[in-house]
């Protein structure tokens, strides 16, 4: 790095240098924010480093770190750094053997421990953990009849480090001078869906690198507030708290309990937020709910103000321009609405958000779009340092996850494959060679994840590789992708997707009884039961009409071409779902194979003769014909 | 000298003796839990401690001094505080102004100066407060400070009686039924909150409890009443091996 600021550390002795007083973390404490200024910040982190110094830290030891989100996690992860050696976060709900398997497997000498809980965690596997030197404990509550020889309190540490700081009072530059960008700043632990976690290693270039970038699209200023809720061990919270930080100059704040996040987030009125989809969808949901509840006239303002919103939201997503008369309904409805409703959330100094981590429904997307919080995708993986595309300004499609940020290149392999390439890609696992070589490839991440690039250069993830199906050409799909696209439809309550080894794709989908009666109810439609309902002309256009609204998004080669309504839901019960209500795809296709092999065939419809089973285990013969719709 | 002396105590409802020349003693810092029967007079036995009943015969001594007849804000003021059976807090105020009530009795500025928020009354307050912030942060209830206590689960509310009870920095701490109709989880947090509150403070605690499971878990000391009469009075092992508490609870083998 050119400015020399090459390393975490060398970061902070700026910051206290440059921002001195200005607030660089904030905690609740007695119901009040209480602030850090970058002075104290780096007062904290030099006396916990050299008091870890004191303990026998050396270069290249690492200390794992385990607790809510507070001051000293990161004063923990800095001090570490500091010293020439590298943090491990590890998530705080782990359980026992997790937690010492990720000890165990970084080499840690010390682990720094919020409380009792974690405490407890760890020297209940103590015995299996022989490298470990100190557990380092912040909070003293409920620890006074531990006496493990491992234990000391952070304070304690602190204070010899702050002897040390007396007797040699140039160690501590000279201790972070001799940190260089190539070094390994942290090891974020993944959680592989099979075998134990791998540890990927990242250095401060990784880091520091990708948040430059990153702010080169999405901008962040010294002056901003961000509330830090997630877990730190989490690579997107690592770079936004940690990384973006200490390069930015922002606040950090660090909520009273992880049970009043929400609250937290009004008090402070954060401008830059990352949270993953469960938090925006809580939040929407939050809304609708309490907006039910209400009184008529608030109500009435909801439902006079939103539709403008989305509407003009809507024309956003196009590029297309907004009509005068609605952009004076849209100032309107802002005073009415979105100003008052973006208060009560918290959003209202919201410039940026993004949301990461999974896909997050359109219809969450468009309501916060529609009240005016600019919410982005972001996609990446740790690897390569978080983040591989963003959402740019002005250019958000809430079906793709955005373009790769500058210095990331993005392709598809020709397996279909998600591969990236950045100066951030981490330079391996630790002490897994083996992954390593199976993850980057020539320089190239492999993702694991299927997806495609639009015409635009913008990047849509369709599932993990495993979970992908291919047409009898080689077309790939993801059934999954396209079912949540069609279960997005509030009159599509289950589809399941055929077309493995086929030559196109086709749907069969049950409807939803009640929003689609009482759709029919308001057409004036009269019907008797559901296969009554689900074979009416009319309903079969409706649906129609839902299912093109999902093609259109798809690519020509994966469309669906033909669909039919079921003549029942499809029912646990059946054995047709599991009890968690998801698709068991091959009982289905194999139940349901006369209508398949009429998906597949000109016919225009198809008989039924089967038994029915009902709930109390009576069975009845059931006869009926079910239509076939073609879509273009 | 024990800080707490109950010394031959006898109540009295008219013809009814719900206690009956009961004796026991409370050392400091220790937690003393009184257990027995339905009908055996605890919380009874708890109200004459408290002062919300006045014994006919005996004494109940607090640091040597006789406060058998004084009036229960007087045992207040000399460090007792306690929380009910069936919970007694002001329902439709918030958390905080219902712990702030338990600071009543230590605070000094008139109704001028605390009810114009000025001067003294303002900085009595911001101590007050910091006391409160204390025991919430203490009892974990930070997310629900600004709640309506009648809004709350009643696990919840449990707890905020205990932190008003806290509120009062009492010496002694008189719980009737703490874990009543908790679940699982809800009495082991409780359980912890007890301990905790016991080693961190210094507090005494007398306590009146049906789980069992945490009667022997977390007393220093048990005394078993049955109709009235004491009988038994001990560590948790010794309470437990006595006949007359196996009689009590299990019935004689005929």
């Amino acid at each position: 790095m050119s400015d020399g600021l090459d390393t975490f550390p060398k970061l902070l002795l700026r910051n206290a240098r440059e921002f001195a007083a200005k607030p660089a973390l904030r905690e609740k404490e007695f119901g009040i924010w209480q602030a850090h200024s970058w002075q104290q910040y780096h007062d904290k982190v030099r006396d916990f480093s050299l008091g870890l110094v004191s303990l026998g830290f050396e270069p290249g030891d690492k200390v794992a770190i385990i607790g809510n989100n507070r001051p000293e996690w990161v004063c923990a992860e800095l001090a570490a750094q500091a010293a020439g050696g590298a943090s491990v976060g590890i998530y705080q709900d782990s359980n026992l053997t997790e937690v010492a398997y990720v000890i165990d497997h970084c080499d840690a000498k010390f682990v720094v421990a919020e409380d009792q809980e974690q405490v407890d965690k760890i020297l209940d596997m103590i015995d299996k953990l022989p490298k470990l030197k100190n557990v380092i404990y912040s909070e003293p509550r409920g620890m006074r009849k531990y006496d493990h020889p491992s234990l000391i309190s952070f304070d304690v540490v602190a204070k010899k480090g702050r002897a040390l700081h007396h007797a040699e009072p140039s160690r501590w530059e000279k201790n972070i001078a001799m940190g260089k960008g190539s070094d390994t700043a942290i090891i974020c632990y993944t959680s592989g869906t099979t075998g134990f976690p791998k540890g990927a290693l990242l250095t401060f270039d990784n880091l520091i690198v990708m948040a430059k970038s990153v702010n080169t699209v999405d901008a962040k200023f010294a002056t901003d507030e961000f509330v830090s809720f997630l877990p730190l061990a989490w690579i997107g919270e690592q770079m936004v708290s940690v990384t973006n930080s200490l390069l930015v100059g922002f606040t950090i704040n660090f909520p009273e309990d992880p049970s009043t996040v929400m609250e937290d987030i009004r008090e402070i009125g954060p401008h830059t937020m990352f949270a993953p989809p469960r938090v925006w969808e809580n939040m929407s949901s939050t809304v609708q709910v309490k907006i039910m509840d209400t009184t008529p006239f608030k109500r009435l303002m909801y439902n006079w103000a939103m539709p403008i919103g989305y509407k003009v939201a809507d024309l956003k997503f196009k590029k297309q321009p907004v009509p005068f008369a609605l952009s004076i309904l849209h100032k309107l409805s802002f005073w009415a609405l979105f100003r008052p409703l973006k208060d009560r959330l918290g959003l209202s100094n919201l410039r940026t958000c993004s949301t990461g981590g999974a896909a997050l429904g359109p219809d969450v997307f468009r309501f916060f779009h529609a009240l005016g919080v600019p919410l982005k995708q972001i996609y990446g993986q740790t690897e390569i340092s978080g983040i591989s595309c963003i959402h740019y300004d002005g250019d958000v499609q809430f079906h793709t996850v955005g373009k790769p940020i500058p210095g990331t290149e993005v392709k598809i392999s020709p397996d279909g494959e998600i591969l990236s390439r950045s100066a951030s890609i981490t330079p391996g696992y630790y002490k897994n060679d083996e992954a390593t070589k199976q993850a980057i490839r020539d320089g190239w991440l492999h993702s694991g994840d299927a997806g495609y690039l639009t015409d635009d250069g913008q990047l849509v993830v369709i599932d993990r590789i495993k979970d992908v199906m291919r047409l009898a050409d080689g077309t790939q799909f993801s059934p999954q992708f396209i079912e949540n696209r069609l279960k997005f439809s509030p009159y599509i309550k289950e589809a399941v997707v055929i077309g493995n080894d086929r030559p196109k794709l086709t749907v069969m989908i049950c409807i939803d009884m009640g929003i689609v009666g009482k759709w029919a109810e308001n057409q004036k439609l009269s019907y008797t039961t559901y296969t009554d309902l689900a074979a009416k002309d009319l309903v079969y256009g409706l649906l129609e009409k839902e299912v093109e609204k999902v093609n259109e998004a798809l690519p020509q080669a994966a469309k669906l071409r033909r669909f039919v309504l079921l003549y029942k839901e499809l029912d646990a019960d059946d054995e047709e779902l599991t009890r968690t209500r998801k698709v068991r795809r091959g009982f289905v296709e194999d139940r349901y194979k006369d209508v398949i092999d009429a998906l597949y065939s000109d016919r225009q419809q198809v008989p039924i003769d089967t038994t029915i089973k009902f709930q109390d285990g009576k069975a009845a013969r059931f006869q009926t014909t079910l239509l076939l719709r073609d879509l273009t | 000298m024990p800080q707490l002396e109950v010394k031959d105590i006898t109540l009295r409802f008219g013809g009814v003796t719900a206690i009956k020349a009961v004796s026991f003693n409370v050392e400091q810092s220790t937690i003393h839990a009184i257990i027995g029967p339905n009908g055996a007079g605890k919380t009874s036995m708890l109200n004459c401690i408290s002062g919300v009943y006045r014994p006919q015969e005996g004494q109940i001594v607090l640091n040597g001094q006789d406060i058998t007849s004084q009036s229960p804000y007087a045992r207040t003021g000399l460090g007792l505080a306690r929380t009910f059976q069936n919970i007694a807090l002001f329902k439709g105020m918030t958390v905080l102004d219902n712990l702030l009530i338990g600071r009543h009795t230590h605070q000094k500025t008139g109704v001028l100066a605390g009810g114009m928020y000025y001067g003294s009354g303002q900085k009595e307050e911001v101590v007050h407060r910091e006391y409160v912030e204390d025991i919430i942060d203490f009892l974990e209830i930070e997310a629900i400070r600004k709640k309506t206590v009648g809004t709350l689960a009643y696990g919840l509310q449990k707890r905020v009686e205990l932190a008003r009870a806290l509120a009062l920095e009492p010496k002694i701490l008189l719980l009737d039924e703490p874990m009543a109709g908790m679940n699982a989880e809800e009495k082991e947090d409780m359980a912890r909150f007890v301990i905790d509150i016991n080693e961190d403070r210094g507090t005494t605690i007398i306590m009146i409890e049906h789980d069992m499971g945490v009667v022997m878990d977390i007393s220093n000391r048990v005394v078993v009443l049955n109709f009235g009469q004491k009988i038994a009075d001990g560590t948790p092992d010794e309470v437990q091996r006595d006949s007359h508490v196996q009689k009590a609870y299990l019935g004689q083998e005929e």
